[in-house]
């Protein structure tokens, strides 16, 4: 599972073909232009910080990326091939799994049943094997078990004991994050877009998450583009920061050059700050 | 670039190749059957027309208005019925099912007060006061009627998955139905006489009395209702609680008032239309509400939900679809004992609408929290 | 790995009892609005004709009929009801006390009233126009055939004595309330199903035994009842703390030895369900043959409704077109073809046919929100319907004649199963029911359950996590339609024709009543809802064992589905996915209570109690 280039970084990444490449996509609401002409590469092995004021269109970007909203205009490209009018679920068996801003776990569904379930699209028993229970089925989802347990193990002891049978609506806020990333994980994709993962956390758990979200590029390899408004953790976690305004990226760069960046500053603060 | 051609959901899945087949084919049995129509209609002899159905005997320009007459008068029953489905989804997000029950309670309390006011000699001697008389106490009763059934069965279940107030409608709906079966029995009641004016032909394009009555009333109470709601204070607040029920709330209005009225209106709609039903077909039984009632929904899904004025539209659409497609479409294609298939039409046209335009003709507007 | 939580139990808020409530201290407002509806209720029913009607039906020999016992009841309810405290934190409870005795006298008296008032309209008014049951008849059952006086005091009287004894339930302690309740179930049940009984009875040479327990013209003897309530209250008082613990045991067993209790109760329930048929007459299997196709019926549609959560309303439609091929195919008569296959030859054409029909219904509608799908799903079984009916497609199905003369299903050229030999049909209908047990069994618990359990979680999320929602819910639709397919071929070999009145929307709704009331997503609710619902009132068009309800139980369904979605929507013996679907808000709150939930909530260190590796 775990890529032997996943850590070579953007340097060489800069020669290779994107993984993800969004040519001047648009997403329009009525007449609200939520995403504008946005064009946005991301290379393998990559963690990349999407920032932006509220309302900038961040979560419209990951919502038209996994076909969740239509795009109006422009193109998504995925390891050389157009996602354009795929299904959502096929988006997310391509290679692709994201996170939700205002977390949708499966609520009624255990811990462990949340990250099995994910793995569907990597699974292929189907009814009759499951009817004659055959043993092609049977090592599967011995399989599905083993792989959940695998990825709750990653968050340390909080997933796991007695809390992986528990339905998913009785874990605390934070763990209902971290499970989200699990089931993702789950859905072993090459790119995870991580939608504000440390929003209502504390300080503690975020430094936590902020060191996972490492680990996840450095040990399973994945590709990382997060959503966050905390700066601190932008700058810890993030290769390259993205800054969207109004839906359209003011500028890109690591976190120093945009962090200075005279537009981001407007754009944060608004035009004349400090003006009564 | 990529053109916007390519952006248009092309088939991709099985289910997706099956559905564009099925559209195209449910298309072409409409084309197909219009134009053998036409062609018969041209000349009953036209080859096109006898190959299709060797019996044609097309219709005459007389059977034909008479078609769209009835379906005119029907649908705007429908229309009116769909009133109280459009405004209740429109509020709370479900489907009312016990409407058209609400509307069967209409046409049964009409019966009792009609045949009480025939036996006085009431109704003979001044029919249109008579009729004024059971308008109100129909409209009264049903009002009321939904006004409960709002407050017993819904009210509690406000917030639960979306499905338990429509399974809980289900179970309303058949509980009154067979209120009226167990109480007023199961045969067919009837209204009592109405006068010849109504019975018979008009000079006024051939129509009958009743079937003016019933369009001209179903219009009126159409207007009233739009008044109500875009221009009283009342119909503001059912406006805003359809919008965002919440923040109509901390605004300051009482969600549920509003939305006891919204049913008392839509309840009252439904009686207007039974009374109306009643004069038409002058006769009623408990399962009366039971088709008129899907069909009322389906009109309402077909204008878009949420809407007044589609749902009367949607009605509208029905009502003549239902009347004019069996003779329109499946007797030229040779279909026998068309009449028989008049529901099954309707209930196709609703399947179609959703097939083609899933959101209705003129699209829904929904409770905020059923958008997204 | 897994750790067993400690079985969960209500939070314990309650504070220690006040003292009784004086007598008097009532809110008479409240019991005056519920005598009120109560007599509201009696009046309807005693218009319904339920009083008169049911009243052929002895239930305990010369004191009590059916009639009488529907006018009891709910006086009886709303004396019980009436004494109900509020559990809330901050609500004092007070101990039960002459307080609930003299409310619920009160409540029950109003509530008799109602009738009281009813008979004396009925001596000096006439209704009976609008009202077909404002008869003569009516006023002679209310007021015992004596003057309409007597019925003003003895309603009075009965309604006090009923909402009494519902108060006194309130003050016996929780042992005796059980037994009471036991005994008086005893009773009623033993006389519900006296026909059962005296079948079996006779069928195992027991004839003694009923001979006293039932008096010859029906109904429990009075003797025979007291003797009855003896012995179950006895066995109440001293069964119950073993029935649970037995049950809190398996509860708790694990892994294997679990599953080989679970073998052990359901090879043990499959050995009843085999040798019973053979000591039962005609009339009892032809009951139990009923019941078991519905139990088909319910099974199927629970896949789809109780699994995948779509709202099939139009269930109806599979089971007639698994009717209407099996005929075709099997029946010499059938109109246009009738290649007379043989009946498992046929059933597997059939399974073909149905799941292609389910196949078309469901794609266009699959992709429809929920509540559009269900009106959809029910005119798409009104369609199917109007086309077996219609004159255009006659010449093949027979139109409203349908087709007569089907032939019994042939097993193996073993046994020929038809609706002459009840028996047969009985134990045919069993196997499909364990097939179908098995099959949402093992589905419940695959890659494919788990992907319907999240479509109807949510379905967006379970799109973007990778699951194809259309296929998987298609895949349900079918599975369902295959499954309704099954009991439409039996039905068809059993009772030898099939007209189109046999498929009216009705059935799907009767079968959906059959899965809430027993409990959608569990197979053994599902099956103990259609058991009691169909076998006691009995199916659209089949009787049950209080058959005189026939005309009384659409009206009893639909009042119980109502009910059951205020009071219970997780059904009679719920799964406790379910339950928690529907009471999340509550649950999550009994946790917290309880300090169970995981304690990482609102900022601050890690006081969560995490199991350390
Ligand atoms: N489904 C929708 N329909 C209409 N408008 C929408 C929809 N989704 C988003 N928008 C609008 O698009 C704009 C961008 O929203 P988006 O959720 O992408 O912002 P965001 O950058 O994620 O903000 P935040 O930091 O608050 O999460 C907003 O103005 C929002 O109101
Ligand atoms: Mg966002």
């Amino acid at each position: 599972m775990t890529d032997v280039q996943a850590a070579t970084g953007p340097a060489a990444a800069a020669v290779r073909q994107p993984l993800l490449e969004t040519r001047r996509l648009s997403v329009e609401f009525g007449g609200l232009k939520a995403l504008d002409d946005l064009d946005l590469e991301i290379y393998e092995g990559e963690i990349v910080s999407v920032i932006g004021p509220n309302g900038a269109g961040k979560t419209t970007l990951f919502n038209a990326i996994t076909a969740t909203v239509e795009s109006s205009d422009g193109d998504i490209v995925f390891e050389g091939r157009s996602l354009l009018g795929l299904d959502p679920n096929r988006v997310t068996s391509s290679g692709i799994a994201r996170t939700f801003q205002n977390v949708r776990l499966f609520a009624n569904m255990s811990v462990l049943e949340n990250v099995m379930v994910s793995q569907h699209c990597r699974t292929k028993q189907h009814a009759f094997g499951a009817l004659l229970y055959t043993r092609a089925f049977r090592r599967e989802e011995a399989e599905i078990r083993q792989r959940a347990e695998k990825i709750l193990e990653f968050f340390g002891t909080r997933l796991v004991g007695y809390r992986m049978d528990q339905p998913a609506f009785t874990l605390s806020y934070a763990n209902r994050r971290r499970l989200e990333i699990a089931r993702a994980m789950a859905t072993q994709p090459k790119l995870i877009l991580l939608d504000e993962p440390v929003a209502g956390m504390n300080p503690v758990e975020s430094a936590e998450l902020t060191g996972l979200i490492g680990r996840l590029r450095d040990e399973w390899g994945f590709a990382i583009v997060v959503i966050e408004h905390d700066m601190g953790v932008v700058r810890e976690v993030s290769d390259r920061v993205v800054v969207l305004d109004h839906g359209v990226k003011i500028a890109e760069g690591d976190y120093a050059d945009v962090a200075n960046d005279p537009q981001v500053i407007e754009a944060y603060l608004g035009k004349g700050a400090g003006d009564p | 670039m990529i053109g916007k051609a390519l952006r248009r959901k092309a088939p991709r899945t099985g289910v997706d190749w099956f559905l564009t087949v099925m559209r195209v084919a449910a298309l072409t049995v409409v084309a197909v059957g219009l134009l053998a129509f036409i062609a018969q209609e041209i000349d009953t002899n036209n080859p096109f027309a006898r190959w299709a159905n060797p019996d044609a005997t097309g219709l005459t320009r007389a059977q034909f208005q008479g078609l769209i007459v009835s379906g005119v008068a029907q649908g705007a029953m429908y229309g009116l019925i769909a009133l109280g489905y459009s405004m209740v989804y429109g509020v709370l997000g479900f489907i009312n099912f016990a409407h058209g029950e609400v509307f069967m309670v209409g046409a049964m309390t009409g019966m009792i007060t009609s045949t009480k006011l025939a036996d006085a000699g009431m109704w003979e001697s001044n029919f249109i006061g008579s009729l004024v008389l059971i308008v109100f106490v129909s409209v009264i009763v049903c009002a009321l009627t939904a006004v409960i059934m709002e407050r017993v069965a819904y009210r509690p279940l406000r917030g639960s998955p979306r499905l338990i107030p429509l399974i809980t409608s289900i179970g309303v709906s058949f509980f009154l139905q067979n209120v009226s079966l167990v109480l007023l029995g199961p045969a067919a009641k009837a209204y009592p006489d109405v006068p010849d004016w109504v019975k018979s032909k008009h000079t006024f394009l051939e129509i009958e009395g009743a079937k003016i009555l019933v369009i001209v009333v179903a219009a009126a109470s159409m207007v009233c209702l739009w008044y109500v709601v875009e221009r009283t204070k009342s119909g503001k607040a059912m406006r805003a609680v359809a919008e965002d029920a919440e923040i109509a709330a901390l605004m300051g209005i009482n969600v549920n008032r509003t939305i006891v009225k919204v049913f008392a209106l839509g309840g009252a709609m439904a009686g207007m239309a039974g009374i109306l039903w009643g004069i038409l077909f002058r006769s009623v039984v408990h399962t009366t509400g039971f088709l008129p009632g899907i069909k009322a929904f389906s009109a309402a899904v077909v204008g878009g939900i949420g809407h007044l004025g589609g749902a009367m539209t949607g009605g509208l659409s029905i009502g003549v679809a239902e009347s004019v497609g069996p003779l329109l479409i499946l007797e030229p294609l040779g279909v026998s004992g068309v009449s028989q298939l008049r529901d099954a039409v309707a209930f196709a046209v609703l399947i179609g609408v959703l097939l083609l335009r899933p959101n209705g003709l003129f699209g829904e507007r929904l409770p905020s929290e059923d958008r997204t | 790995m897994t750790a067993t939580l400690p079985p969960t139990s209500s939070p314990q808020l309650e504070a220690p009892l006040a003292a009784p409530r004086p007598a008097l201290a009532h809110d008479w407002r409240r019991i005056a609005r519920m005598g009120s509806i109560a007599a509201f209720a009696q009046v309807f029913i005693a218009l319904s004709n339920m009083p008169v009607a049911l009243d052929g039906r002895t239930m305990v020999k010369p004191v009590l009929s059916l009639g009488y016992l529907v006018l009891l009841i709910l006086p009886f309810a709303a004396g019980y009801r009436q004494g109900h405290q509020t559990k809330l934190e901050g609500v004092t409870q007070h101990a039960a006390g002459p307080n609930e005795v003299v409310g619920g006298l009160a409540c029950g008296m109003i509530a008799g009233g109602g009738l009281s008032l009813l008979a004396v309209l009925l001596a000096n008014f006439d209704l009976r126009d609008p009202l077909v049951n404002w008869s003569p008849i009516l006023l002679d059952t209310l007021t015992f055939g004596n003057a309409p006086w007597f019925a003003v005091v003895i309603w009075l009287a009965i309604g006090a004595g009923a909402g009494a004894s519902g108060g006194v339930l309130r003050l016996l302690g929780p042992r005796s309330r059980r037994a009471t309740v036991t005994m008086v179930l005893a009773v009623i049940g033993a006389a519900v199903l006296e026909s059962l009984m005296v079948d079996l009875a006779d069928g195992l040479r027991l004839e003694a035994l009923t001979d006293r327990l039932y008096a010859k013209r029906g109904g429990v003897t009075w003797p025979g009842a007291l003797v009855l309530a003896a012995v179950s209250g006895g066995l109440a008082v001293v069964g119950r703390g073993r029935f649970r613990t037995a049950r809190a045991r398996l509860a708790n067993l694990e892994g294997a030895k679990r599953s080989r209790a679970n073998a052990g109760l359901i090879l043990a329930a499959a050995a009843v369900l085999i040798v019973l048929p053979l000591f039962a007459g005609k009339l009892t299997n032809e009951l139990l043959a009923n019941v078991g196709l519905f139990v088909l019926l319910a099974l199927g549609l629970n896949v789809v409704v109780g699994l995948a959560g779509i709202l099939d309303l139009g269930y109806v439609a599979f089971f007639a077109v698994g009717s209407y091929s099996a005929a075709v195919l099997t029946a010499a008569t059938s109109p246009k073809i009738s290649p007379e296959m043989p009946w498992l030859v046929a059933l597997i054409v059939v399974v073909v046919i149905t799941g292609l029909v389910g196949l078309f219904i469901g794609a266009p509608v699959i992709r429809m929100r929920g509540d559009y799908l269900a009106i959809v799903t029910l005119g798409f079984g009104e369609i199917i319907r109007l086309l077996f009916q219609s004159d255009w497609l006659s010449g093949w199905f027979g139109g409203a004649q349908g087709i007569t003369l089907i032939p019994g299903a042939n097993i193996f050229g073993l046994t020929e199963v038809s609706g002459t030999d009840p028996r047969r049909v009985f134990y045919l209908v069993l196997a499909f029911c364990a097939l179908a047990i098995y099959v949402s069994w093992r589905l419940e618990r695959s890659r494919l359950g788990r992907a319907w359990m999240a479509v109807r979680e949510d379905e967006t999320v379970a799109e973007a996590m990778g699951i194809n929602t259309v296929n998987v819910k298609l895949l349900a639709f079918v599975v369902g339609a295959i499954l309704g397919s099954f009991s439409g071929a039996i039905f068809a070999a059993k009772v030898g024709s099939v007209f189109p009145s046999s498929f009216l929307i009705l059935v799907s709704i009767v079968i959906l009543v059959v899965v809430i009331f027993g409990g959608m997503g569990n197979i053994v609710g599902v099956i103990a809802g259609s058991a009691v619902l169909i076998g006691v009132l009995g199916g659209p068009k089949q009787p049950g064992l209080l058959a005189e309800f026939s005309e009384f139980k659409l009206l009893i369904y639909g009042a119980l589905l109502v009910w059951m979605m205020l009071a219970r929507p997780e059904g009679l013996i719920p799964s406790v996915r379910r339950t928690r679907e529907l009471h999340q808000v509550e649950m999550a709150q009994d946790a917290w209570l309880r300090g169970q939930v995981d304690g990482e909530d609102g900022g601050g260190g890690d006081p969560q109690p995490t199991v350390q590796p």
